[in-house]
């Protein structure tokens, strides 16, 4: 099975070469067997899967149209909801906590006749760049098991590098799919604000998070985005347009003639600090890819991306206090005692989330706490509308923009455990984030001890095909 | 704001009032380990004193928002099997919780 593509594995389920069961069987084997070491999976929904293998089995031997997932086993990130699955956000806080209802995606994911088989691993409420937040102890890198596989998304992508699933689902706050899908040699995407519903998505940061698809290529992501993308009138920041989708674009062959790249300066000039040179010299090798396939390239600054970290750790903090506040102890999760209903609350709170959340929720409430709410989050705001017209100003002149996803190669268990050293892990995928663009890692070949390096390639807003017309190219140019 | 406001220093006293506000209970020890490094996180914004932002207005959401409107329909939601079916503790159809105003244990 894991030869085989998610376009390759929809095709044979639907023409019935194939059955869905089958793949399901395979799949739920391959985890019973190795992860036990790898930890990507929080919960595995063997029974729930089986089911819908067959009746997806059932529509195909009655001749009934399948949607384009047919029988394809897709991972889900454990912070979106399934209705009847615990869904715990790899926190104490919402251990056992059962959904009464489908996220937006889940139900896609159904309505596209995909296998949901079951709910990955992460950072707890998604903070953290390594996977080594998690209540539920860390989720191993399948390509070198001292190593993180990345974070927060870490389950999701070690599930699909691990050769359990050939999709899977993550979120993205500032970087959450990119940075894993680096780290472990696979392509991970974090679509345009809005264009995804977040409708059912445990909320870290609301103006940030955005879900989007992990896979082994090109193609295969496009596909899981094309099934998940659209309006939906739950979320008010779906963006209120149709989908077009993407894969069909990417079908005939990729030609770059014409197109304007802008390589970014502050992230990609060899030297620059905090990036191993192994992955900037890979950007370099991937920039002439895309000038031998016929694109124009040339460099870019973008300086307020110098500060776009420092804003991303206001705004996020803040957002995360508020959205956070929700877990008390009252409607659902962990309770503890306390004689009285504060009481009862600050026990709750304080048994059940780990010291990073802990960390942000006090950063966030500090930020915006009278007397320092213009020096931190009100400055923080300013720096994303000037990162915002920049962007703008930019991309009057190119059609996308190239730089490294993660500064580094995947990194050993520990090796971070001062929380700014981790923050500065998404340097790079942030910026983007803050001005809701879209953008894809795409791994190029490998840096230090032989481990992937993956490049990120970042569109205006909306701009998903050309993005990933791109990335394709610079797959081509990998192999 | 000044840069040196900015740069001030986190005390373990701010750090014990930003617990309270949060609704987090922190021991001794926990204050003095969390100190330092919400400290060295905040210090992440004097990065932003290098650029001039005046002429910018605050962002809050990457392409604004707007108020979103539907029809007023009456949808019947069972709650005891949504959203009351998990929560800690239930009596009447409604959420219970200890009283308001007992004594903290």
């Amino acid at each position: 099975m894991s030869q085989k593509t998610a376009v390759q594995l929809a095709q044979e389920i639907r023409s019935g070469s194939v059955s869905a069961v089958s793949v399901t069987e395979a799949a739920l084997a391959q985890i019973e067997t190795k992860d036990g070491e790898i930890n990507a999976f929080n919960t595995v929904a063997g029974e729930q899967a089986l089911a819908q293998a067959e009746a997806v089995d059932k529509k195909v031997a009655a001749g009934e149209e399948v949607g384009p997932l047919a029988g394809v086993p897709v991972a889900v990130k454990d912070n979106m909801c399934t209705k009847n699955i615990a869904t715990t956000c790899s926190s104490k806080m919402l251990e056992g906590w059962v959904p009464p209802y489908d996220a937006t995606v889940v139900e896609k994911l159904s309505a596209a006749d995909a296998v949901m088989i079951g709910k990955t691993n992460m950072d707890e409420f998604a903070m953290g760049s390594s996977t080594e937040n998690s209540a539920f102890g860390p989720t191993k890198n399948p390509l070198d098991t001292s190593r993180v596989p990345g974070g927060s998304s870490g389950g999701s992508a070690a599930a699909v590098a691990a050769d359990y699933v050939p999709l899977s689902l993550g979120s993205d706050t500032g970087g959450s799919i990119r940075q894993p899908a680096s780290l472990c040699g696979i392509v991970g995407m974090k679509p345009t604000y809005g264009s995804v519903s977040r409708y059912g998505l445990v909320a870290f940061a609301s103006s940030l998070d955005q879900i989007g698809p992990f896979s082994k290529n090109v193609s295969d992501n496009a596909l899981l985005y094309d099934a998940i993308a659209g309006h939906d009138q739950r979320d008010s920041t779906s963006i209120a347009q149709q989908h077009t989708r993407v894969l069909p674009h990417l079908a005939e062959g990729v030609s770059l003639e014409g197109l304007r790249v802008g390589v970014i300066k502050e992230l990609s000039t060899p030297g620059v600090e905090g990036f191993e040179p192994e992955v900037l010299a890979r950007t370099g090798e991937a920039s002439d890819a895309l000038l031998a396939a016929g694109a124009k390239v040339d460099q870019v600054s973008v300086p307020a991306i110098k500060a776009a970290l420092s804003a991303y750790y206001m705004i996020a903090p803040a957002e995360a206090s508020s959205n956070l506040a929700r877990f008390d102890g009252v409607r659902y999760g962990l309770r503890e005692d306390g004689g009285n209903t504060a009481a009862m609350m600050r026990a709750s709170r304080t048994a059940g989330f780990g010291d990073e959340v802990k960390r942000r929720i006090m950063v966030g409430t500090y930020a915006l706490s009278a007397g320092y709410f213009d020096a931190f989050y009100g400055k923080a705001q300013q720096l994303r509308s000037y990162l915002i017209a920049e962007f703008a100003a930019i991309y009057k002149d190119f059609d996308v923009l190239l730089s490294p996803t993660s500064p580094c190669v995947a990194f050993e268990f520990g090796a971070k455990e001062d929380p700014v050293s981790m923050y500065l892990n998404d340097w790079a995928t942030i910026p983007v984030n803050l001005a809701g663009l879209p953008a894809v890692s795409v791994p190029f070949k490998t840096g230090a001890h032989g481990l992937p390096v993956g490049v990120q390639v970042i569109a205006p807003m909306l701009e998903e095909v050309k993005m990933y017309r791109v990335a394709k190219a610079l797959e081509e140019a990998s192999k | 704001m000044t840069e040196t406001e900015n740069n001030k220093k986190l005390s373990k006293e701010d750090v014990q009032k930003v617990s309270e506000l949060a609704m987090l209970n922190l021991d001794e020890s926990q204050v003095e380990a969390f100190t330092p490094q919400l400290e060295s996180i905040l210090d992440l914004a004097s990065e932003l004193d290098a650029f001039d932002l005046d002429k910018f207005e605050p962002t809050a959401h990457p392409f604004g928002l707007q108020n979103v409107f539907r029809d007023d329909e009456i949808e019947r939601v069972d709650v005891k099997q949504g959203a009351l079916a998990t929560a800690p503790d239930v009596e009447a159809n409604q959420f219970k919780v200890p009283p308001a105003l007992g004594e903290e244990r």
